[in-house]
């Protein structure tokens, strides 16, 4: 077993983990942050992005114990002070989703995509987000729903 | 109450409204409740050996040292559960005759494709459970995979089953063939591949079973709790009443949650074996093996026309892959298509006919169109086919022989009714948003400047049946239940209203458009109704989400119960207001006295009154809740007008969808924002078939694209954007909808291959194979041109270059020389 100190959506933990577990799994089943669900096994579909440090990571595909000593935002810690973030708020007023399933990867993705291109054109919006994969929407409005966000300075 | 009085007053209007949904609050916020969140007490984790072997008789199975490892509970064989599992359901004998195999939720004495479950080990967590396969013994001996449903039906054929390879053939026939064949001036015949597909809902299926005092709660990533609840009963023979199923947040079906899973009856049996909570979610690499697939036919089709394009008759002959065993629809999916082949068209003369055949595959079953699908592809083809032959516009052609608007109720040549629609105005406005006459214009100027980037124009104009369906004519086509729908409303004493109902929603947005719906035939708040659905004990009747029906069916439903509220209402209303109950008005929210309309009492008033029970009339029973069951008298026929323009680059072969416009007549719309969302999504999976996706067996059985790396589900990336706009005939319901689940994918995959060939015609290229990749494409050209195509991957390419071509698939018989 290892030690893992981490720091998720504001909150510290420290835990005693399988060197082998899964940052998805520490969050979902250690830490009790159901909100990132998974969606595959091969870090394709990206419903399990998560902020680490300020970078989105498919929390699939790393370790708990990669995360040591980091800092971790999932969906559950985007909205602050009882307001919704600014893409959640456009992805609900853009109908960006259906099922949602692979809405909290989506919206977390997206947020880094603005971190880093705060004003992206439709086609940077799409390339930006091929990581993450949605099955109900056909992606129009959740490329609709990033623009918004953008437009509303989401990137701040 | 009187707040209530002032929000009641207020005429609503929420029907056609763009509301935003209630759902999203939950699924923006990650306060969700998929089933693989659920943890009980003292839950354990199951975790499944699957078949490596497509077909094998398996020999020897111990479990034994399974159960000495870290964590293990227990350990099961299919031998363990031989004398309780039961078989899997088919709910859907097509035919008298029809070969319906024995299935085990567990392998017993032989498998049939891989990834059939054939031992399991309960353990403390997922990954203890996971480790502890390793320790199974487990000894096959391979038996001989069939993987071909052109050559399954031959005498030397090896066999999936003692009784053979052949399922069932069901066959439908109207109209003189042989008089619309003899003699026409135009026969074209075509071969059509449909590719398998899989479903690929974004949430992976997921098990919780609980078993306390023999009564058992399952919750299940599922579309139909209330089937599952009743076919879990009839499987397991545990008594219903003791079956509580609950479909909590669900995400995404697409057909592919319609089923009652082996995985899901193994969990009751685990739950009762050990007295203890169990789950079991898959992983996405087990659920493309095991979640069943979607599609996979052959399809044969003859159209006799008049020179001027008048068609004459129709003949349809398919081999649809059953996969290994019968799943709960899987061989009335492609029947739902039968009678679609006609489509919009009016003709003197259809046939159609069905094989059914068993592989040693995963079973096919629904998928988003399911059966529709394929057959709109078929025709769609065809008819630009047909249109080339004659050197008409594909528009013009489909005009000479679609149902005028003004023809309409019109009874199609394979018996359905269509009770509306208008192709000429949902022709007309899409027209006008593509732009097509100034695309066929660049199209020419490309042809002419012999551009390496030629433009193709694709055209789809679908019609669907859904609002699935008349109890009667279920029964008539031998389905095991009836197709109608269950609402309650519940009114609560302040005012406030639930509303239950039998649909399952699981992305659709249920919660929304019924509150909307409601608000209108109660005249009470949208923010005042509380939709509650898929949990058997709080909404005991149902049919579930699939086919398109929830609106249709679901939605009426609600009608029906609110006009019950309506009515006991009315008894109590002429009491409080004494007047007689001729002499009340009933204005949404409210009852006036006909001429004093200041003598009034509202809904929520009444429901006050009701609760208290103090001056009710005698004999009035001091409720105004009230059930409603609708059994729908016609199918509905959503239908529209599909455009694509694809670029293709004649020198790799890549398809890019420059624009996709589509104009969807659905009827009446209870949310845009909603009805744009499902068109996009069904767009997307559409398009998906005909560019992207397909799953692939190896030549031993091997399912190749067994995760999304291989297979390939698109991204925003590889979509483009969509124009959609609507025209709008009244279906005949009270409500005037139709339905809109299915109608992009029904539509879309058609208009993108259409625009593909339309593009490639000059080149000689008449057909690709669906997926359209740019290999398969660039092959078409090549092999079009006469040239030969290079050695990367040989033998893939013999294969495809097989298909390709359409040469007619052996083991189908009746096809003219």
């Amino acid at each position: 077993m290892a030690e893992v100190t981490v720091s998720v959506d504001g909150v510290k933990y420290s835990d005693h983990v399988e060197p082998r577990l899964l940052l998805v799994h520490y969050l979902r089943e250690v830490v009790g942050k159901t909100g990132t669900p998974v969606g595959c096994d091969t870090s394709n579909c990206g419903a399990c992005t998560v902020l680490l440090n300020g970078e989105s990571v498919k929390s699939c595909a790393v370790l708990a114990v990669q995360a040591d000593s980091g800092e971790i935002t999932t969906i559950e810690g985007m909205a602050a002070n009882g307001s919704l973030h600014p893409l959640q708020q456009a992805f609900h007023e853009e109908h960006a989703l259906q099922c949602g399933y692979c809405t909290p990867g989506m919206i977390i993705a997206a947020s880094d995509l603005l971190r880093e291109n705060p004003h992206p054109s439709d086609d940077e919006i799409r390339e930006g987000l091929e990581g993450n994969l949605c099955r109900c929407t056909g992606y129009e409005n959740i490329v609709r729903a990033v623009r918004r966000a953008a437009q509303a300075g989401a990137s701040a | 109450m009187t707040a209530d009085t002032e929000t009641a007053a207020a005429p609503t209007a929420e029907f056609g409204r763009a509301r935003l949904r209630k759902e999203d609050e939950r699924l923006i916020t990650g306060q969700t409740n998929w089933t693989d969140n659920i943890r009980l007490p003292g839950m354990l984790h199951v975790a499944f050996l699957r078949s490596p072997y497509a077909h094998a008789r398996i020999t020897s199975v111990n479990v034994s040292a399974a159960r000495t490892e870290p964590g293990v509970i227990a350990a099961y064989s299919g031998a363990d559960f031989a004398a309780e599992q039961g078989s899997l359901p088919c709910a859907w004998p097509v035919t008298p005759d029809i070969v319906i195999p024995a299935h085990p939720p567990m392998a017993v004495d032989e498998v049939r494709y891989v990834g059939e479950a054939v031992a399991c080990v309960v353990a403390r967590d997922r990954y203890a459970a996971a480790d502890a396969l390793a320790a199974i013994e487990i000894d096959y001996e391979p038996l001989p995979p069939v993987l071909d449903i052109r050559t399954a039906l031959e005498e030397d054929s090896p066999r999936v089953h003692e009784a053979g390879n052949k399922s069932f053939v069901w066959p439908f026939a109207q109209g003189d063939m042989d008089a619309a064949f003899r003699d026409a001036p135009v026969v074209l015949e075509r071969y059509y591949r449909q590719q398998r597909l899989i479903p690929a809902a974004m949430e992976p299926r997921s098990v919780v079973c609980s078993c306390v005092g023999g009564e058992f709660t399952l919750w299940s990533a599922t579309q139909i709790p209330h089937v599952l609840r009743v076919m879990l009963a009839l499987v397991t023979g545990i008594p219903e009443q003791n079956l509580r199923v609950i479909a909590p947040d669900v995400g995404g079906g697409f057909g592919s949650k319609l089923q009652v899973t082996a995985e899901e009856v193994l969990a009751v049996l685990i739950a009762r074996k050990l007295g203890r909570p169990v789950k079991w979610t898959e992983s996405r690499s087990e659920g493309n093996m095991t979640v069943h697939h979607g599609r996979d036919q052959w399809q044969r089709i003859r159209i006799a026309a008049d020179a001027d394009g008048r068609i004459r008759g129709l003949d349809v002959d398919l081999l649809a892959d059953m996969g290994a065993y019968l799943m709960l629809v899987t061989p009335g999916i492609p029947l739902l298509g039968a009678f679609m082949y006609p489509a919009i068209y009016k003709m003197d003369a259809y046939s159609f006919k069905c094989t059914g055949v068993f592989t040693t595959k995963m079973p096919t079953d629904a998928y988003r169109g399911a059966g529709r699908p394929e057959a709109t592809f078929a025709i769609e083809r065809i008819m630009d086919d047909l249109a080339a032959e004659l050197d008409l516009d594909p528009l013009e052609l489909r005009e000479r022989n679609w149902i005028k608007h003004e023809e309409f109720p019109y009874t199609t040549i394979a018996g359905l009714t269509y009770d509306s629609g208008n192709y000429e105005a949902a022709t007309a406005k899409a027209k006008e948003l593509f732009d097509y006459d100034g695309l066929r214009l660049e199209q020419e100027r490309r042809r002419t400047n012999n551009d390496p980037v030629q433009l193709g124009i694709g055209v789809s104009t679908f019609t669907e049946m859904c609002g699935l369906a008349p109890s009667r004519v279920l029964g008539s086509l031998a389905y095991g239940a009836g197709g109608w729908e269950q609402a309650s409303i519940r009114m609560l004493p302040t005012g406030k209203v639930e509303v239950v109902t039998g649909s399952s929603a699981h992305g659709q947005g249920h919660e929304t458009a019924w509150s909307q719906i409601v608000a209108d035939q109660l005249g009470v708040r949208f923010e005042d109704i509380r939709v509650l659905h898929g949990d058997t004990q709080v909404s005991p009747k149902g049919m579930d989400t699939y086919g398109s029906r929830s609106l249709a069916v679901g939605g009426m439903a609600l009608v029906s119960a609110c006009d019950k509220v309506v009515e006991k209402a009315r008894v109590i209303a002429a009491a409080t207001l004494e007047a007689s109950a001729d002499d009340l008005e009933w204005v949404p929210g409210r009852f006036e006295v006909r001429g004093d309309p200041d003598k009034r009492v509202t809904i929520g008033e009444i429901a006050l009154a009701a609760f208290a029970a103090h001056n009710l009339p005698d004999g009035v029973e001091p409720t105004i809740d009230a059930d409603a069951t609708y059994d729908p008298d016609n199918f509905s026929f959503p239908h529209g007008t599909h455009l694509c323009a694809t670029e293709i680059d004649t020198e790799t072969g890549f398809v890019k969808i420059r624009s996709y416009v589509c104009v969807d007549d659905i009827g009446t719309v209870v949310n845009p924002l909603i009805v744009e969302g499902q068109v996009h999504g069904g767009l997307a999976q559409g398009i998906a078939q005909a560019l992207y996706e397909e799953a692939v067996y190896d030549d031993e059985g091997n399912l190749v694209t067994s995760t999304l790396a291989d297979y390939l589900v698109p991204s925003a990336s590889d979509l483009p954007s969509y124009v959609t706009g609507r025209t709008e005939s009244r279906a005949a319901n009270r409500l005037g909808v139709k339905g809109v689940g299915e109608a992009g994918t029904i539509a879309s995959t058609p208009a993108v291959v259409n625009a593909i060939i339309d593009a490639l015609r000059p080149y000689g290229v008449t057909d690709v194979t669906m997926p359209c990749t740019p290999e398969r494409v660039w092959r078409a050209i090549q092999t079009a041109q006469g040239k030969q195509t290079g050695s990367a991957a040989e033998q893939h390419a013999a294969r495809q270059s097989d298909q390709t071509q359409g040469n007619s698939p052996q083991g189908m018989d009746g096809g003219e020389a």
